[in-house]
Parts: structure tokens; sequence; C-alpha cells
């Protein structure tokens, strides 16, 4: 048995959906966060086996996980500044508490 | 053989360690387990023939995000509280296997074109002729250092003490 573009597309959708549950379901903020990082990954597979198995010469997949990586390292950086931001004034990063704008 | 199970391995850390970012109620062991998710995607890079990306993956995953997330967790005194889950838990369980569901049912449907040419071996000077060559992607290189210009300035102006 080889491994096929389903496999890796298998795993990705896995791991999308271990952080989905994650962002949707817990309390924390820095938790949320990471669970977005996985979910970014999860994408990034997915970029990158079908670059791999499609179009085998052309690369462009990997490209699109390139400036994916770029973007995510950016958003989690403005990500932790907000909650460390959010953590001085109120004490709390506890996404459940954190209602300043809850309608 | 050797790619099959070394696929295996690397499946199944980075699954098993991202169920324990997920159901851990320690966060501290939940980010250093978030960090040998990230060392087993990497791995998987090179399975799919991009050296390039799994050292990306390494150096900027690894070792910025990953530290950067310890750091704040450590400036953000939370940890003794752990990760409790709300109220959305089950809800959250079936949109989740909703999803999963819809998503196998589209992969194992499809008729993947697949190409049966073998991939290239050193991806990293073949990426900078994709990147800056012609019909590049010029204009995007010039704005993502934009955007992680604005990152850091922003990220300084947030977390600066206002007194």
């Amino acid at each position: 048995m080889s491994i096929g573009l389903e496999h890796y597309l298998i795993l990705s959708a896995i791991l999308f959906s271990i952080g989905l549950y994650g962002a949707l379901s817990k309390h924390n903020a820095i938790v949320i966060l990471m669970c977005i990082e996985i979910m970014l990954s999860a994408v990034n597979i997915a970029l990158v086996a079908f670059s791999r198995y499609i179009v085998p010469l052309q690369l462009t997949g990997q490209v699109f996980a390139i400036f994916t990586i770029a973007v995510a390292a950016a958003e989690t950086a403005v990500g932790l500044a907000i909650i460390i931001a959010i953590y001085r004034s109120r004490e709390t990063i506890d996404a459940g508490k954190i209602d300043l704008m809850k309608w | 053989m050797g790619q099959v199970i070394a696929f295996w391995i690397f499946a199944v850390i980075i699954v098993v360690a991202a169920l324990g970012v997920v159901l851990l109620r320690n966060v501290f062991r939940a980010a250093m387990l978030l960090i040998l998710s990230f060392i087993g995607i990497a791995g998987v890079y090179i399975l799919l023939n991009a050296d390039f990306l799994a050292a990306i993956q390494v150096l900027i995953y690894v070792g910025a995000i990953g530290i950067l997330i310890i750091l704040a967790i450590m400036l953000t005194r939370e940890v003794p509280l752990g990760s409790p889950s709300n109220k959305f838990r089950i809800p959250a369980l079936f949109v989740v296997a909703l999803f999963f569901g819809g998503v196998c049912y589209a992969i194992l449907s499809t008729q993947w074109q697949v190409s049966n040419v073998l991939p290239e071996a050193n991806t990293t000077s073949k990426l900078a002729v994709k990147l800056f060559g012609e019909d590049g992607f010029v204009l995007p290189l010039q704005i993502i250092p934009i955007l992680l210009l604005a990152t850091v300035l922003s990220a300084i102006v947030l977390v600066k003490d206002k007194k």
C-alpha cells in the first residue's frame, strides 16, 4: 500500500477538525490562538500535497504555503500582543469574560 | 516502503499532539505539544519533497511562534486555571463531526487527476525562480514586508506601557 494524495488530504482534514473544535470550545484565548495555528498548518499540508501530486513541476502550492506561513506569523504576533494588552487592563484572558464590545 | 512507515509515524505524532493541545488542561504542556505537532508537520513536508518549506516550518513555527506562545503564557499567569471547555462543547463537537464527514466525503468521492511525474528534488532554487522570475510573485513579496512592518509596529504599540 503506497501513500497517495488522499492520505495527506485526510490527515489535513483531521488536523483542521481538531483545530476547529478547539477554537470553538475553549475559554483560554491563548489556546484558541494555538488551535488557529493548527488549522493554518492543516491548510498548508493540503496546499503542499496538491502541489506535489497534481502539478509536481510547478511548485505553486509551495509558494502559497510560504505566504500563508508569513501571514500566520504576523497574525500570531498581533494576536498575542492584543491578548497581553487585554490581560493588562482586565486581568483575564478568558474569552467569555472579554465582553467590552458585547452588544 | 520507508516512506509509508515515515508517513504513518509522522501522522500519528501530529494527530496525537494536536489532540493533546485540545484536550490537556495544562496550557504549558499544550504549548509544548503544539511545538511537537509543528515538528511532525515539518517531517510531512520533507515526505512531500518540500525541503525548503520544512526548514521554514522549523525556523518560523517551532522557533518563532512556539517561543512567542510560551512567552505569552508566562506573561499572563493563567496556567493554574487550565484551559476548560465552554458551554458550546457538545454543539462544537457536532459541528466538527459534520464538517469532517463532509470533507472526507468530498475527498474520497473526487477523481483526483494525479500526475505521474516525479517531483523536483531540490526545491530551494526553483522556488526562488518561481517567486522572483518572470510571471512570478514579486508584488505579493513586496506586500509581505509591509505587512510584517505593520505587525511589528502594532505589536510594540499594543504591548507598550501606557503610563
